[in-house]
C-alpha cells in the first residue's frame, strides 16, 4: 500500500482527483445547486480565515515571533476596500455627519486594484512597525505588536474624513461568487507555502529553532524578521479586504485586538508550523463557532427551560477549548508535519511513522 | 487653564496614576518570578470589581467586610488561575505559556460576559469613598485624596515583604536564578503562589478604588487599564517593584495632561499608552529603575 502510495504516478491521480472534487462541490455551491446563503457564507468566512491564520502562522509558527497584530493589519486592507470601492453616488450618504476627505471623493477603484493596495498599505506599515519592533524579543514583542494594532483602531475611529469614525463604511459592493474568496485564498497560501519551502522560509525556521546560532551561520535577523513580518501582514490586510467585501460593512469594532484570538486559537490548533493543519483548523474553528451558536440559544428540554443556555456560553466554551488545547494538546493537529497522502494512508493503516514525514506532497 | 483647574487636574493625575500602580505592581512581581505577562490580571482586578458589586448589592454587607471578602476571593480567583493556567506549562516553551495566559484572560471575559452580561453594572456608592470635600476651592472624593496614600502605603509593605521576610527572600532568589533557587530547595510553587497573592489583593484594592471613581463596571473594563498597567511596569523596569509605582504615576499623570492640555486629542488616550511603551522599549528597554540584563546562549 504504502509502495503505491509512494508511486509519483498515484499521488498526482489523486491530487487531480481531489481539486476535480473541490472544484465541482464550489460549482455546485455557488450555482445554488447545493447549500445556501448561509453555508456559503460559513465557507467563505473560513477561507478568509485560513488567509489570515496561515499570515499568522508565518510570522508566528515559522520565524518564532510572537506577534499579535494581526486585526490592525486586517484593518488597513478592509478600510482600503471599504474606502475605495464604495460606488461614488453613494459616498455622500455614508459620510453624513463628516464629509469625505475631498481627495479620497473623487477616487473609486475596482476591487482587486483596492485588494491589492490594501495588502501593500499593511505591509508598509508593517515596515514601518517592525523596523523599531523587531528588535524585541518574545512578550514584548506581542504587546507591542498588540499595541500597535490597537494604535491603528483607534486611529481609525478618530480621523473621521476618512474612514467615518466609529459610524464605519456601509454599501459596499458584494462579491457574486465564491471563487473571488476561494481562489484568492489558494493564490495567497499558495504563495507563502513557496515562501516557506524556499531559501528564505529555511531561514525563517531558522531564526525561530535559535536566533545565535541562525546568525552565526550568516543570516541577516533583521532582514528576514521584517521580510517575514511584512509579507505575513500583506496577506492579514488581504484577509481583512476580503472580510469588507463578505459583510459589506467595516466599523473599527470589528478589529478590537481580541479578534487576534480566533487566529491564534486556529493555528495553536492546526499546528504551530504546519500550513495543511492551519487550513483544516480555520474551516473547524470558523464552522464550530456556527455550530455552537446553539448555546446561546435558550434551550427548553420536557418543558424545563435549561437555565445554563443563555447568550454567551459560545465564547465561554471557545475559551475553555482555547485553554485545554493549549495545556493538554500542546502540538495541536498537525504539530509541525504537513498534510500528505502518505501521511493519510500511515494513518489509516494504523502506523504513523515516528520519523518526520518530508514536506513535500501537501494538497494544496 | 486657570491655576486651580490645574491643581484639580494634578491631583486626578496623581490619583489615576497611583490606581495604574497599584496594578502595576502584580504586573511587575509575576513578571520578575515567571518571565510572563500575566495577560489575565487585568481581568482578575474586573472580576474583583464585580465581586464587590455583588457583596454589597445583592448581599447587602457593610463596605468593610465586603472589602475584605472581595480581597480574599480575588486572591482565590489568581492563585486559581496560577495552579490551572501556569503551572502545568512551567517547563513548556514561553510561547505555549503566553499563549494560555491570553486563554486565561479571554476566559475571565467571557465568563463575565455570561454570568453578569454584557451591559455595565453601576458599582455600589460607598459613602466614605465618594463622599465630595472642600480643599478651599477644590472639590475632590475622598477616594481621590487617599489613593495615592493608600498605594504607597502598600508600596512599604509590598517592599517591606520582598526585602525583610523569608518568603520575600525567596521570591527575590526565584526572580535571580530560577534554576538555582529550586536547586537550593526554595518550594517555588509556594513562592509563586504568594506571588500571585500580592498581586492579585492589589488588584482587588485597585478594583475598590477604581469602581469608587469610574462606577461603571462591564466585562471589557480590566482589559484597557490592564494593558496600560503593563506598559507602566515596562516603563518603570520590568521586576521592579518600585519602578512600577514610578511608571504608573508617570501614566496617569500623562494621560491626564494629555487631557487637560490637548483636548482635541482625547480620543487617542488609550493609544498614547503605547506610545510611551514603544519610545521606552526603542530607547531604554530595561525601563527607567530596571536592571540591565544580558541574554545567555
Amino acid at each position: 500500500m504504502i509502495d503505491k502510495i509512494n508511486n509519483k504516478k498515484t499521488r498526482l491521480l489523486l491530487n487531480i482527483l481531489l481539486i476535480v472534487i473541490f472544484a465541482t462541490v464550489i460549482i455546485l455551491l455557488d450555482t445554488d445547486v447545493i447549500g445556501d446563503a448561509y453555508i456559503r457564507r460559513i465557507l467563505n468566512l473560513s477561507a478568509i480565515y485560513a488567509i489570515v491564520s496561515v499570515s499568522m502562522n508565518l510570522v508566528n509558527g515559522f520565524t518564532g515571533l510572537f506577534s499579535l497584530g494581526q486585526a490592525g493589519f486586517m484593518a488597513i486592507g478592509a478600510y482600503s476596500v471599504a474606502i475605495f470601492t464604495v460606488p461614488l453616488a453613494e459616498r455622500a450618504k455614508i459620510f453624513y455627519i463628516t464629509p469625505q476627505n475631498p481627495f479620497l471623493a473623487q477616487i473609486e477603484l475596482p476591487f482587486i486594484v483596492a485588494l491589492l493596495l490594501g495588502g501593500f498599505l499593511a505591509a508598509l506599515v508593517a515596515i514601518m512597525i517592525g523596523v523599531p519592533v523587531l528588535r524585541l524579543k518574545s512578550d514584548y514583542l506581542a504587546i507591542a505588536t498588540l499595541g500597535f494594532s490597537e494604535i491603528i483602531r483607534i486611529v481609525f475611529t478618530n480621523i473621521k474624513s476618512i474612514t467615518n469614525g466609529a459610524l464605519g463604511i456601509k454599501n459596499i459592493p458584494t462579491m457574486p461568487t465564491m471563487w473571488v474568496f476561494f481562489g484568492i485564498a489558494i493564490i495567497s497560501i499558495g504563495f507563502m507555502r513557496l515562501l516557506i519551502t524556499s531559501s528564505y522560509g529555511r531561514a525563517f525556521k531558522a531564526i525561530r529553532e535559535d536566533e545565535v546560532a541562525a546568525e552565526a551561520m550568516g543570516i541577516n535577523l533583521f532582514k528576514h524578521k521584517v521580510m517575514s513580518f511584512s509579507i505575513g501582514a500583506f496577506f492579514a490586510g488581504i484577509g481583512g479586504g476580503l472580510l469588507a467585501t463578505l459583510f459589506a460593512t467595516v466599523d473599527p469594532n470589528q478589529f478590537y485586538f481580541p479578534v487576534t484570538y480566533n487566529f491564534l486559537l486556529i493555528i495553536v490548533l492546526g499546528g504551530m508550523g504546519s500550513i495543511s493543519g492551519t487550513i483544516i483548523a480555520s474551516f473547524l474553528v470558523t464552522a464550530g463557532l456556527e455550530i455552537l451558536r446553539f448555546f446561546d440559544e435558550p434551550l427548553t428540554l420536557f418543558g424545563i427551560n435549561i437555565a445554563l443556555f443563555r447568550p454567551g456560553l459560545r465564547m465561554v466554551i471557545f475559551s475553555i477549548l482555547l485553554m485545554l488545547l493549549v495545556l493538554f494538546f500542546r502540538n495541536g493537529l498537525m504539530g509541525q508535519k504537513e498534510l500528505s497522502w502518505k501521511l493519510i494512508f500511515d494513518w489509516f493503516s494504523g502506523k504513523i511513522s515516528r520519523k518526520r514525514t518530508g514536506q513535500g506532497g501537501g494538497i494544496q | 487653564m486657570t491655576g486651580q483647574l490645574f491643581l484639580q487636574q494634578l491631583i486626578n493625575g496623581i490619583s489615576l496614576g497611583s490606581l495604574y500602580a497599584l496594578l502595576a505592581i502584580g504586573y511587575t512581581m509575576v513578571y520578575g518570578i515567571l518571565r510572563l505577562i500575566n495577560f489575565a490580571h487585568g481581568d482578575i482586578f474586573m472580576m474583583a470589581a464585580y465581586f464587590m458589586i455583588f457583596s454589597i448589592m445583592t448581599f447587602k454587607l457593610p463596605w468593610f467586610i465586603a472589602i475584605i471578602i472581595v480581597i480574599v476571593a480575588t486572591v482565590a480567583l489568581g492563585v486559581l488561575i496560577e495552579k490551572t493556567a501556569y503551572k502545568p506549562l512551567r517547563n513548556a516553551p514561553r510561547m505555549s505559556i503566553m499563549i494560555s495566559a491570553i486563554g486565561a484572560s479571554f476566559l475571565l471575559e467571557n465568563l463575565a460576559t455570561y454570568l453578569f452580561t454584557g451591559v455595565p453594572k453601576g458599582f455600589p456608592d460607598i459613602k466614605v469613598l465618594t463622599t465630595a470635600v472642600k480643599l478651599g476651592s477644590l472639590s475632590l472624593t475622598i477616594a481621590t485624596l487617599i489613593t495615592p496614600f493608600v498605594t504607597l502605603l502598600l508600596l512599604y509593605l509590598v517592599l517591606f515583604i520582598t526585602n525583610k521576610t523569608k518568603i520575600g527572600m525567596a521570591m527575590r532568589a526565584v526572580s535571580k536564578d530560577f534554576e538555582t533557587a529550586k536547586l537550593m530547595g526554595i518550594n517555588i510553587n509556594k513562592v509563586i503562589s504568594s506571588t500571585f497573592v500580592i498581586g492579585s489583593s492589589l488588584a482587588a484594592i485597585g478594583a475598590i478604588l477604581w469602581g469608587s471613581r469610574y462606577p461603571s463596571i462591564m466585562p471589557l473594563t480590566g482589559v484597557m487599564p490592564g494593558l496600560k498597567c503593563f506598559i507602566a511596569a515596562v516603563l518603570g523596569g520590568i521586576g521592579n517593584t518600585a519602578g512600577a509605582v514610578v511608571g504608573g504615576f508617570i501614566l496617569g499623570m500623562a494621560e491626564i495632561m494629555l487631557v487637560t492640555f490637548l483636548p482635541a486629542f482625547t480620543g487617542y488616550r488609550d493609544a498614547m499608552a503605547f506610545v510611551i511603551l514603544i519610545v521606552v522599549l526603542l530607547v531604554k528597554p530595561t525601563g527607567l529603575l530596571g536592571e540591565k540584563v544580558t541574554d545567555k546562549v
